[in-house]
């Protein structure tokens, strides 16, 4: 099951060439952009790790292509995302966020329902990933 | 990647068609339209207007130009593999107008497509290296990730080895620079800089550094006309001027500071015509009554006479008595 968070995420996932373009989008916007990496995949989860620092003052894409395929190449199986942050006073949020990485195979949620009081049942989604402990999720594919 | 990159770059500006065969070897191309079309010729124009002298610095950045667009048209026609090698280094002496032309190199490279957005970083080893253990491959990755797409100038890169102290971080960020010069040659460029002397010394005990630089450019002092010429040029541009008295003493004065130490040449220029100007209001303000326009612009013989460097130079007397005089 395709993890859908964020922009782009019901394209198919984005090349290269395609992701340098829209960092140089935010870059001719002016926004900083950082990258983000997580093995918890649940949409609730939005304190991803932070890949290095936060990129400021760049002029040029390939500078955060470097950045993304050495976070790449430390977490192979991991969700990695791409964040351009709007600095405009008034503004000041994350305008686009996108995934550039993610496992080779995705197990998706099982649904949890809980009964509470009376016959009500509370629904829950569970990500079948975060069974094992983190760091081990998705290693074995 | 890296070629991918390379063959994707847009040469829209070109003007050429993107694929030419390669099998006809006929193929003709117009140097002249290819020329004109990525508008170098203004940039090298501009650099010949604005900079005095300078001759053999200007000779060699319209030969690499030259050689840049061949081999970009050379590229277009699929006659060669491998990107060329840009890194440069600019030695002479402070004041001789590196900082100046490193930013015109990088706005020559970015119409010839070899950098893509021709900004220009300034670093010393203070932006590069750290104060401690695993603090300075973070500064140097920070500053090297600024400067792609344009050219990263060290200025007084022989500080980055300090051989006398094994334990210096310094060794640390040249080691990373190499890298970056040999794997991201098609992000930027780097452009060291500094005294000719010393750089000669840091190329001999950094090899790795002499061998990935492609061009040595040696930057020579002005000629006393030269800087007379940059003088006039910046009073100029202050809207500020000479008398035939005035430019006279400025001459006199240009030909005794040149001796005496710490001469800076363009900046020496500049510094002293800021003083100059600092004598003149205090004449102007010291005179009371009503001035002409004229009278506001003129530089007169009296604000250049009473530098100290007519007095016997800069460490006779304390930083501020010469404007007493």
């Amino acid at each position: 099951m395709k993890v859908t968070q964020g922009t782009f995420s019901f394209l198919p996932d984005l090349t290269d060439e395609e992701i340098r373009k829209q960092v140089e989008f935010c870059l001719n916007n002016g926004w900083p952009i950082n990258v983000e990496f997580t093995d918890d995949p649940h949409p609730r989860n939005s304190y991803w790790e932070m890949w290095d620092f936060p990129m400021f003052d760049l002029k040029d894409a390939a500078a955060v292509m470097l950045e993304i395929n050495a976070c790449r190449q430390a977490h192979p199986n991991h969700y990695i995302k791409v964040n351009g942050y709007n600095v405009t006073k008034g503004r000041e949020t994350v305008a686009l966020s996108f995934i550039v990485n993610r496992p080779k195979h995705e197990p998706g949620f099982r649904l949890v329902r809980q009964e509470v009081h009376g016959r009500t049942i509370n629904y829950t989604v569970q990500s079948y990933a975060t069974d094992k402990p983190e760091g081990e999720r998705y290693a074995d594919e | 990647m890296r070629t991918s990159n390379v063959m994707e770059r847009p040469n829209v500006d070109s003007g050429l068609e993107p694929d030419l065969p390669t099998e006809i070897e006929e193929t003709s191309v117009d140097i002249a339209a290819a020329l004109r079309d990525s508008n170098i010729q203004e940039v090298l124009d501009e650099l010949d207007r604005e900079l005095v002298g300078l001759k053999p610095v200007k000779t060699r950045i319209r030969e690499i130009a030259s050689l840049l667009l061949v081999e970009r048209l050379r590229k277009e026609m699929s006659l060669t593999t491998e990107p060329p090698t840009l890194h440069m280094s600019f030695t002479g002496r402070p004041g001789t107008g590196k900082t100046t032309v490193a930013l015109r190199m990088a706005k020559i490279l970015h119409h010839l497509g070899y950098v893509r957005r021709g900004h220009l970083v300034v670093a010393t080893r203070d932006d590069l290296v750290g104060q401690y253990i695993g603090h300075t491959a973070p500064k140097t990755k920070e500053i090297v990730k600024k400067a792609m797409g344009g050219v990263l100038f060290i200025d007084e890169a022989y500080y980055l080895y300090r051989p006398e102290n094994e334990r210096d971080y310094g060794q640390e960020a040249i080691e990373m620079l190499l890298q970056v010069m040999e794997n991201q040659r098609d992000d930027l460029v780097v452009i060291l800089a500094g005294y000719k002397e010393r750089m000669d010394t840091f190329f001999q005990s950094n090899l790795g550094f002499r061998s990935r630089i492609a061009h040595h450019i040696n930057f020579p002092d002005y000629t006393l006309e030269e800087l007379m010429a940059i003088a006039e040029l910046m009073v100029g541009q202050q809207m500020y001027t000479f008398d035939e008295d005035s430019r006279q003493a400025f001459a006199e004065y240009l030909e005794l500071r040149i001796k005496q130490p710490h001469f800076a040449n363009a900046r020496s220029v500049r510094n002293a015509i800021d003083r100059i100007k600092l004598r003149q209001a205090n004449r102007l303000i010291r005179q009371g009554g009503s001035i002409t326009k004229g009278e506001l612009a003129r530089i007169d013989e009296a604000d250049i006479r009473l530098s100290r460097v007519f007095q016997g130079g800069l460490d006779r007397e304390p930083e501020n008595s010469a404007d007493e005089g």
